[in-house]
């Protein structure tokens, strides 16, 4: 089932396109790996999902980005679109506050008051997250004082904390250790069964490893998109197999 | 131009097979020659170059392994480095094959064939073209030739069936054939897998250039 359907997408940062009419299905519970060259438009795509193009000055968008079939671009409330559409960065990026406040922000935002009722979801976001054992006896410290792939992880909950139904990834994994990556990397793989990921990733073999879906990206265009298995054995671009293969430039 | 480093060493697994592909050429071309000939020498030298080629895929198979390692191929060089692995298998068996064939060969050859070798001899010779096909045919990337090769088995396989026949014949003839002919229905038997193992690299060779493996995409 599609998730999310991108039609005839343009994106504008002033007078610079960064994205060249762009079509792309992004399937339910799976997992879609945006892969290309750095500035060829990968992230800028997936934060038109959650509409955090919309924080950039100049930047103009023409086109759909249609969530169940329902523009995001059009009466959606952005509050609630990034409550269905979560969204993990490159740098874990914790609160200053404790492990719970982190993980409890956006259900409190979102008016959710009762302490057993924020108990019981700071819990399950956090086993989702793969890392409750590693926290559940410190709470109440502060989240800074974990570990950079802990961080990252308790990200990932925090975003999970408000249930969304898309989970969007930018190099999550970039400034982590293999130990750490490959945590990530396993809790995203259990993590599709519940919610439909979107990851930018540099690493190939990341892509390879846990993406259903693989879409290539060069100057700002979509140059080929499908299944992983098949585009990293049999490209059918030229520039897919040159970037690919690491003999592109 | 990048990563020359890794083209190199792809450049070398081309050469390494190519030899591999020599060797196991005159492994049957001996065993083919002592078979019509019964020629012992000749017989010895094919069980020679099996053991040449045995250690070839050895080699072979730890620079696929290295590659594998360092490189992390995906796309065409994973399809040429996995078409590697899979073939050398095929052609560590022909050599084998021919290994085999001579082994008979030299038992035979005290006696007198119960009959005059046609078939066999035009067995020997589809075999050794094919064989010959399928390295040309990685070699050169020639997917017309590749499958030429995969349809020219079937050539090996109808010929099998008239030498089968001809050795029934024979035994019916006179009973006492039928020692030598269940030794030279081996012979074509061997004959027969090499075809196989020659249409299997072609198909390997398909699967490097095109990604489609018998005709399947994976």
């Amino acid at each position: 089932m599609t998730k999310i359907k991108i039609n005839n997408l343009n994106l504008f940062y002033g007078s610079f396109q960064a994205l060249k009419n762009i079509n792309l299905s992004i399937e339910a519970n799976e997992i879609t790996a945006f892969i290309g060259p750095s500035g060829c438009g990968k992230s800028t795509l997936l934060k038109t999902i959650n509409r955090m193009n919309d924080l950039v000055e100049g930047c103009k968008i023409d086109g759909e980005v249609l969530l169940d079939g329902e523009n995001v671009y059009g009466n959606m409330d952005t509050t609630l679109l990034r409550k269905r559409v979560g969204m993990v960065f490159q740098k874990p990026n914790p609160f200053p506050m404790s492990i719970y406040d982190n993980v409890a922000f956006g259900p409190r935002t979102h008016g959710i008051r009762g302490k057993a009722k924020l108990d019981d979801i700071v819990e399950r976001s956090l086993r989702d997250a793969a890392i409750w054992d590693e926290l559940k006896d410190r709470l109440n410290k502060d989240a800074l004082g974990i570990s950079g792939g802990q961080q990252q992880r308790l990200c990932i909950a925090r975003a999970l904390a408000v249930e969304p139904e898309v989970l969007l990834m930018d190099e999550p994994t970039s400034a982590l250790d293999p130990v750490s990556t490959s945590k990530i990397e396993e809790l995203a793989t259990s993590l599709k069964e519940k919610y439909t990921i979107v990851i930018v990733t540099h690493n190939m073999q990341q892509a390879v490893r846990i993406s259903d879906k693989t879409a290539f990206f060069l100057l700002g265009e979509v140059i080929e998109s499908g299944n992983t298995e098949r585009l990293f054995s049999v490209p059918r671009d030229k520039r897919t197999e040159d970037y690919i293969t690491g003999r592109f430039g | 131009m990048m990563r020359s480093r890794f083209d190199e060493q792809l450049e070398l697994l081309n050469k390494e097979l190519l030899e591999m592909g020599a060797l196991i050429e005159h492994a049957i071309e001996s065993a083919s020659k002592a078979l019509i000939n019964q020629d012992i020498d000749s017989a010895k030298k094919a069980i020679e170059f099996d053991r040449e080629v045995d250690q070839k895929e050895k080699d072979i198979e730890s620079l696929c392994l290295k590659l594998l390692l360092q490189q992390q191929p995906v796309a065409r060089d994973l399809r040429q480095i996995s078409a590697a692995l899979k073939m050398i298998t095929d052609m560590e068996r022909i050599g084998d094959q021919a290994a085999d064939i001579s082994g008979i060969v030299i038992y035979l050859a005290g006696a007198p064939y119960i009959k005059k070798l046609e078939h066999l001899p035009q067995m020997a010779d589809a075999a050794i073209r094919m064989v010959k096909g399928s390295i040309d045919a990685y070699v050169k990337k020639d997917l017309t030739l590749a499958k030429k090769i995969i349809d020219m088995d079937d050539i090996i396989d109808d010929l099998f069936v008239v030498i089968k026949n001809e050795l029934i014949e024979r035994i019916h003839e006179k009973v006492e054939n039928g020692e030598q002919a269940v030794d030279l229905l081996m012979v074509a038997k061997y004959f027969e897998r090499i075809g196989d193992h020659a249409q299997n690299i072609a198909e390997w060779v398909e699967y490097s250039i095109t990604g489609k493996h018998k005709g399947e995409l994976i």
